[in-house]
């Protein structure tokens, strides 16, 4: 471009390229994080504002002072911490049964290479999970199991078996066989070997099976709306119950939003690296 | 197993015992996946076949129920609602999360730390999500329309109106899920080789060039996986829509999913219910095979 003679404009016209390319770049990765960092900060800055800041408008961005009142409010007003409880019982069990079951079946498809059992898996993450709620209604209905929290488990293992099962058979794959096999040589049945040498080793991957079942179950809506009554409310089916009977309390609700939210958010720092093989082969979620 | 026949595998019948054995390991899984999974899957093709409503008799019809959807006005119209949905909400995320996944794919400074909070939206609870966007939809107090106010552009009705209601709500999906379209992109680009850029730099290609003749068409098989699973998900969405809109107004955003929820638990329309998810599963499925079999054309691209 420049004239080989004048070397000092094109070297502070290049230095000058490369700051607007840098500036340009550091612009296109604000403009790519902002939406995330907003809405969580909107949702913050509604639930310590008061209900008069809330409906200000122009919006009122930073409370001042903060107040802790909507949570207060949403705890002591509608039982959340019985929600909160339920939800804990709910996605807990549904992901200790997920493990009980999954492990196991994880690493026996990952020995005898039964792959085609992971097409079920595949089925099933393209099966709308309202389509597993008619049956099991109805089957609940004739049982008396509606409205129990027993209902809620055993329709969650829909999300967290898949899940479980999915994530330990990948898992066991990347596992040498070579310690199992010495294993066997040494007179260990299959069980032992699976117990003593496969187990401890799959540590990492159980850890991983747990939270993304444990979050996709906390995550679910619709089984708990449908099949849950007053006090077996799911946190999500709760919350959204809030919203339809105060309407106007913008506040109180961001604040439950947080508290149903937050726990996953948490989880999610601990695995980030393995969300996207849950996400992409999971199992069921969402309606 | 006693010490005396020690295993080894030059004998025959151990190796299809052991296998025998290993299968007895999904055994568990597999009851509790026949009972939740399966069964619900036969029980509602079985269903399908009858009028019935919970709390009435069920009577045998057939493949009425079906007939019956295919002059349904307000079911088609649903799957309009739908394929559009699923349309823009699986474009977006996809252009968008492409650019995204260029952008982390570089080195700068905090980027482990942005991208964890870029990807935060996908795990966020939808429900919990749902309704700050409610808020920030409002059409006096939301925070977006005075958000358009301050670049100069009218107040928007958002999802209040018959035409924007879906791509409001699709704006809502776009940011739920862009960052695992990118979170794919991204495993993708660290899988590309180097050879081809060097030797096209070489030839002076442009950085645009180099985009679009080289990494475009080795991402490919991986756009197209995130094609399918956001095609997958965005005809499946529910949550934010019916909390969001619950269909409305008047039935301008209401989805198969959405009809499904209202014939099943509002109507207790049993059999009919069926049939929609019968039909909506043949949908689903028929796309996600005709996206994975553009998946087998594009490897020899």
């Amino acid at each position: 471009m420049g004239l080989g003679a004048w070397p000092s404009p094109t070297a502070s016209r290049a230095r000058l390229r490369r700051r607007l390319r840098k500036l340009g770049f550091a612009l296109s990765v604000g403009v790519i994080v902002s939406p995330a960092i907003l809405v969580f900060l909107w949702m913050l800055s509604l639930s310590l504002k008061n209900e008069i800041d809330n409906l200000a408008y122009p919006p009122v961005f930073v409370p001042s002072p903060p107040t802790l009142a909507n949570f207060v409010q949403v705890f002591s007003e509608n039982s959340m911490g019985l929600y909160f409880w339920n939800s804990i019982v709910v996605s807990g069990l549904a992901t200790l049964v997920a493990l009980a079951v999954g492990i196991p079946a994880g690493y026996g498809i990952a020995r005898a290479n039964a792959h085609k059992l992971t097409v079920l898996i595949l089925i099933a993450r393209m099966t709308p999970a309202l389509s597993y709620l008619i049956p099991l209604f109805t089957v609940f209905q004739l049982l008396g199991l509606n409205n129990t929290l027993t209902a809620l488990v055993i329709t969650h293992l829909v999300i967290t078996v898949p899940i479980v099962v999915y994530i330990m058979a990948g898992h066991f794959e990347t596992l040498p066989r070579e310690l199992e096999e010495a294993a066997q040589i040494d007179g260990a049945n299959v069980w032992t070997v699976f117990r003593y040498v496969a187990l401890p080793l799959a540590r990492p991957g159980i850890v991983v099976g747990t939270i993304l079942a444990f979050i996709f179950s906390w995550n679910n809506f619709v089984f708990g709306a449908v099949l849950a009554g007053r006090s077996t409310r799911t946190l999500p089916a709760a919350v959204y119950n809030v919203l339809t009977f105060e309407q106007l309390a913008w506040g109180p609700l961001a604040a439950a939003a947080i508290v149903v939210t937050l726990p996953v958010l948490l989880l999610t720092i601990v695995i980030q690296k393995e969300i996207v093989v849950g996400l992409t082969h999971g199992g069921v979620k969402g309606g | 197993m006693n010490s005396s026949a020690l295993p080894t595998a030059s004998r025959p019948g151990f190796l299809a015992r052991r296998r025998r054995a290993y299968y007895f390991f999904a055994v568990p899984a597999l009851v509790v996946v026949g009972a939740v999974i399966i069964f619900p899957w036969l029980f509602t093709v079985w269903m399908s076949a009858f009028d019935w409503r919970i709390g009435s008799v069920a009577h045998f019809v057939g493949l009425e129920n079906y007939v019956k959807l295919a002059t349904n006005k307000r079911f088609l119209e649903s799957i309009v609602h739908t394929f559009y949905f699923t349309l823009l909400a699986v474009i977006f995320p996809l252009i968008l999360g492409t650019a995204a996944a260029l952008i982390f794919h570089r080195e700068f400074p905090l980027r482990g730390v942005l991208r964890g909070i870029f990807t935060m939206p996908m795990m966020a609870t939808p429900v919990a999500i749902a309704l700050v966007w409610t808020m920030m939809f409002h059409p006096q107090q939301g925070v977006l329309n005075y958000l358009l106010s301050l670049v100069g552009l009218p107040p928007s009705l958002w999802v209040y109106s018959q035409s924007l209601v879906i791509p409001s709500l699709v704006l809502v999906e776009v940011w739920h899920w862009t960052p695992l379209v990118m979170l794919i992109v991204l495993g993708g680009l660290a899988a590309l080789p180097t050879e081809p850029y060097e030797s096209a730099k070489l030839d002076g290609a442009t950085e645009w060039q180099l985009f679009r003749y080289i990494t475009l068409p080795l991402l490919a098989p991986f756009l197209i996986v995130a094609a399918v699973i956001r095609t997958i998900d965005a005809l499946k969405a529910f949550d934010t829509i019916y909390v969001i809109s619950q269909g409305g107004p008047g039935t301008a955003s209401e989805t198969i999913n959405l009809y499904l929820y209202l014939q099943a638990f509002a109507f207790y329309n049993v059999g009919n219910a069926s049939a929609v998810v019968v039909v909506f599963f043949v949908i689903i499925l028929a796309l996600a095979l005709v996206l994975l079999h553009v998946r087998e054309k594009t490897k020899w691209v």
